[in-house]
């Protein structure tokens, strides 16, 4: 029985008859039906009667309060994202709730699933500017795939399997359910919990059409240069043995978003690398050659395809997505391909010809080839003194043999930690892809942790992203979180720096950011760990970070100017890619 | 090229809707020029009469946007020769101007305008009409001083809709098969605007 119809097993038994329980309970009892463990919040005076409540639930449901919510909507993210179930979070209302709306859009814009549970003011104060009200609702609508006030209790058991369900279900979303206080207090009689399968305004997956699929076939089947290239709906759909079985059989290239990363394993043959900006050079130049472009669970965001209006004009493109809005949103499909690729690949697979297409593949071989010469050889083996970044990445490479989840923040350590981090299993990339949020690396990692408790999990993280969020190192030290935290130091908010050298003519305007002692604000925390400064010491001391008992903090100075390469300048083609 | 499209959002009938449907609008910068709510013939569902001035390309993908929030039902759009469409005016203008004049009287006839009430100060009157009829009335009144004017959003009907009872049992249905989902223009590539 798969981990997901236990659940509905086990979400499926009403409770006899009924009880007379708070709103407070009838929340953390809905938590428990819908199989949440772990929570992350932060309590205040709206959302005290649930942590009144919660304080006789600590042996059902564990929650780690943070230091900061943007932390714990975050932890929650990073949660949903190596354990594929939805993150919950619980905040207070004012600053509490707004505390979470750069997590939430981080939510919203990657599709991940989550419940953000806010207190309110009690009903008869709203509207009346009263202490810590604001306008929640209002204020996240273009942030949640769904939100909601519960003004009476007798809703609520109701409205959170109607979260729960939307949250999860077809292109997953934050939801937010916004409780005022009188709510979380009001007795009622609660019947049982019943989950939610349908909502009669919502279609969560479009219906397959079968002439579509017939036809991306045939398209596929004359092609003669086919190229994959797919996202985190490969992943969200939990299909990354279709996805593999699909491109097995037809011998296609398969290149990846940043989000899609790791649902094919680094090591796959035909997986030909990274798509964008900083992506690789061969399925950069070759999208501008291949006559059917097969997209697979990806929204061609624009740091993915350059310039639009040169973008793969010269193929037939088949678009397969869950979600109908995004067909022809950038760019337009020739096949679109409706439906939750679980189903569609599979469909796809058997109408195909088993192919190899080996002159194809080689075309990427040889630009990996010719990258490998300019960029990469480089990168991995400086001649400099000044460490690189990416060599810290093949140092951990090797000790983790790939096996470990990556979190990554935002900035040149993202892009590198993406280009060369190995990957052996699926939702072991956690990374703020659409929305680019500084900060999110140590709060996600905290929660992917708890998601994928069994795995390593290490946070690559600037010196500029760790002091927007190092507080949630508190977290770790309460709860224990073992968190591997890799700072990758270049003295300089780097990615605004390259930008600014290639860009800008130098002038390096407020990029100089300095640093304390992170080792020692560390120990402050509890947390082991040390800086490295010369090569000779980065294996040993990366080691020393794995084998650690908890959690560690290690600091790696690189060099101060190093520029992420190759790159699609903005404003370019992906074919206009440069090496250096 | 930009035209004025009409759009029909069938919806619940859900506080906060409103604005979660405006902001597709506002988001894009993407003006509305008449926005009209009301309930439909089918109790509990919501209808929205939108109008805005786009091009086609837009108007299809804000349709998609539109339809994917949670409480909307259907989302469509059409062009002004695809439905049946009346705006309501109301003008008030002084009584003892347009008792004086015979030239008023005969305007007002010829604009179908109807008395709604008749004070010793100032008299109100309604029309309805496509904007340019009311507006021309506007103009037709300035000179006897119109004291105040205003006009209602567009309400419209599409003239080949089958009115949405049958797509609501569809929706309803808890189980819902194939045949019974609301697919039909997933069949048609290029009226594809749905789902
Ligand atoms: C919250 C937030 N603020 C600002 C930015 C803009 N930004 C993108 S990358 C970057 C620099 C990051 O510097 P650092 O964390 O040191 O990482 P590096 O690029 O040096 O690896 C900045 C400021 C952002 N992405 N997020």
């Amino acid at each position: 029985m798969s981990t997901l119809e236990a659940l509905e097993q086990q979400i499926e038994t009403p409770v006899e008859k009924s009880i007379s329980i708070t709103g407070s309970e009838a929340v953390l009892k809905a938590l428990i039906a819908e199989g949440v463990k772990t929570v992350f919040g932060y309590p205040g005076g709206a959302i005290m009667p649930i942590y009144d409540a919660l304080y006789d639930y600590e042996d059902k449901l564990q929650h780690i309060l943070v230091r900061h919510e943007q932390g714990g909507i975050h932890a929650a993210q990073g949660y949903a994202r190596t354990s594929g179930n939805v993150g919950v979070v619980f905040a207070t209302s004012g600053p509490g709730a707004t505390n979470l709306v750069t997590g939430l859009a981080d939510a919203q814009i990657d599709s991940t699933p989550i419940v953000a549970i806010t207190g309110q003011v009690f009903a008869h104060l709203l509207g009346t500017d009263a202490f810590q009200e604001i306008d929640v609702i209002n204020i996240t609508t273009p942030v949640t795939k769904w939100n909601y006030q519960v003004t009476d209790a007798t809703e609520l058991p109701a409205i959170l399997a109607k979260a729960f369900y939307i949250a999860r279900s077809g292109r997953p979303g934050p939801v937010l359910i916004d409780i005022t206080k009188n709510a979380q207090l009001q007795k009622f009689d609660f019947t049982g919990y019943e989950p939610c399968h349908h909502v009669r305004s919502y279609r969560p997956k479009p219906i397959i059409r079968k002439e579509y699929i017939e036809e991306a076939a045939q398209l596929i089947n004359e092609a003669k240069k086919p190229f994959v290239i797919f996202g985190q709906g490969v992943i969200l759909g939990r299909a990354e043995a279709e996805f593999k079985a699909f491109i097995e059989k037809g011998g296609f290239p398969a290149a990846w978003t940043i989000l899609g990363l790791s649902a094919l394993e680094t090591d796959h043959p035909q997986n030909v690398g990274m798509l964008g900006m900083h992506g690789n050079y061969g399925p950069n130049v070759l999208t501008n050659e291949c006559d059917v472009l097969i997209a697979i669970g990806m929204r061609f965001d624009d740091r993915v395809t350059g310039r639009l209006d040169k973008y793969a004009k010269q193929a037939k493109v088949i678009h397969l997505d869950i979600d109908p809005a995004e067909i022809d949103k950038n760019v337009k499909a020739t096949v679109p391909v409706w439906g939750d690729c679980k189903e569609t690949l599979p469909l796809l697979t058997e109408l195909i010809t088993k192919k190899e297409h080996t002159d194809w593949l080689q075309r990427f071989y040889s630009f990996t080839e010719e990258e490998q010469a300019i960029v990469i050889r480089k990168e991995m083996h400086p001649t400099v003194e000044e460490m690189s970044m990416a060599e810290v990445i093949d140092a951990l490479n090797e000790l983790t043999k790939g096996d470990a989840v990556i979190v990554t923040d935002v900035g040149q350590h993202q892009m590198v930690a993406c280009r060369y981090a190995k990957f052996t299993q699926s939702k072991s990339n956690v990374t703020s892809g659409g929305l680019g949020t500084m900060g999110f690396a140590l709060p996600a990692a905290i929660g992917a942790k708890y998601g994928a408790p069994e795995r390593t999990v290490v946070a690559i993280i600037g010196d500029g992203g760790f002091q927007m969020t190092l507080q949630e190192m508190g977290t770790i030290m309460q709860f224990g979180a073992a968190v591997k935290i890799l700072i990758l130091n270049n003295n300089f908010l780097g990615m605004v720096r390259q930008w600014q050298e290639l860009f800008h003519s130098k002038r390096y305007s407020f990029v100089d950011i300095q640093s304390p002692n992170f080792v020692t604000i560390a120990k402050g925390y509890g947390i082991e760990g040390q800086t490295v400064h010369h090569r000779d010491g980065l294996k040993n001391a990366l080691k020393e970070m794995l084998d650690h008992d908890g959690a560690y903090l290690l600091e790696v100075m690189v060099g101060k100017e190093n520029n992420v390469f190759p790159m699609v300048p903005q404003g370019c083609s992906v074919s206009e890619i440069r090496l250096q | 090229m930009k035209q004025e499209y009409t759009i029909t959002v069938y919806t619940e009938n859900q506080i906060g809707l409103l604005n979660r449907i405006a902001i597709i609008f506002s988001r894009r910068k993407i003006n509305i020029e008449s926005l009209n709510t009301s309930p439909s013939e089918i109790d509990s569902v919501h209808r929205f009469t939108i109008v805005i001035n786009e091009v086609e390309e837009v108007v299809k993908k804000l349709c998609r946007q539109i339809e994917k929030q949670v409480e909307v039902l259907k989302a469509y759009y059409n062009t002004n020769d695809e439905i049946l469409w009346q705006e309501l005016a109301l003008y008030k203008v002084p009584t003892d101007e347009i008792a004086e004049k015979v030239k008023v009287e005969r305007l007002l006839r010829q604009y179908g305008a109807r008395a709604v009430v008749i004070r010793k100060d100032y008299t109100v009157f309604e029309t309805t009409g496509h904007r340019e009829e009311t507006e021309a009335l506007i103009k037709a009144l300035e000179p006897y001083g119109l004291i105040e004017f205003v006009r209602s959003a567009r309400v419209a009907i599409i003239k080949s809709s089958a009115g949405f009872h049958e797509k609501l049992r569809e929706f309803e249905s808890q189980q819902p098969g194939e045949e019974v989902i609301e697919n039909e223009f997933l069949n048609k590539r290029g009226e594809v605007f749905t789902m």
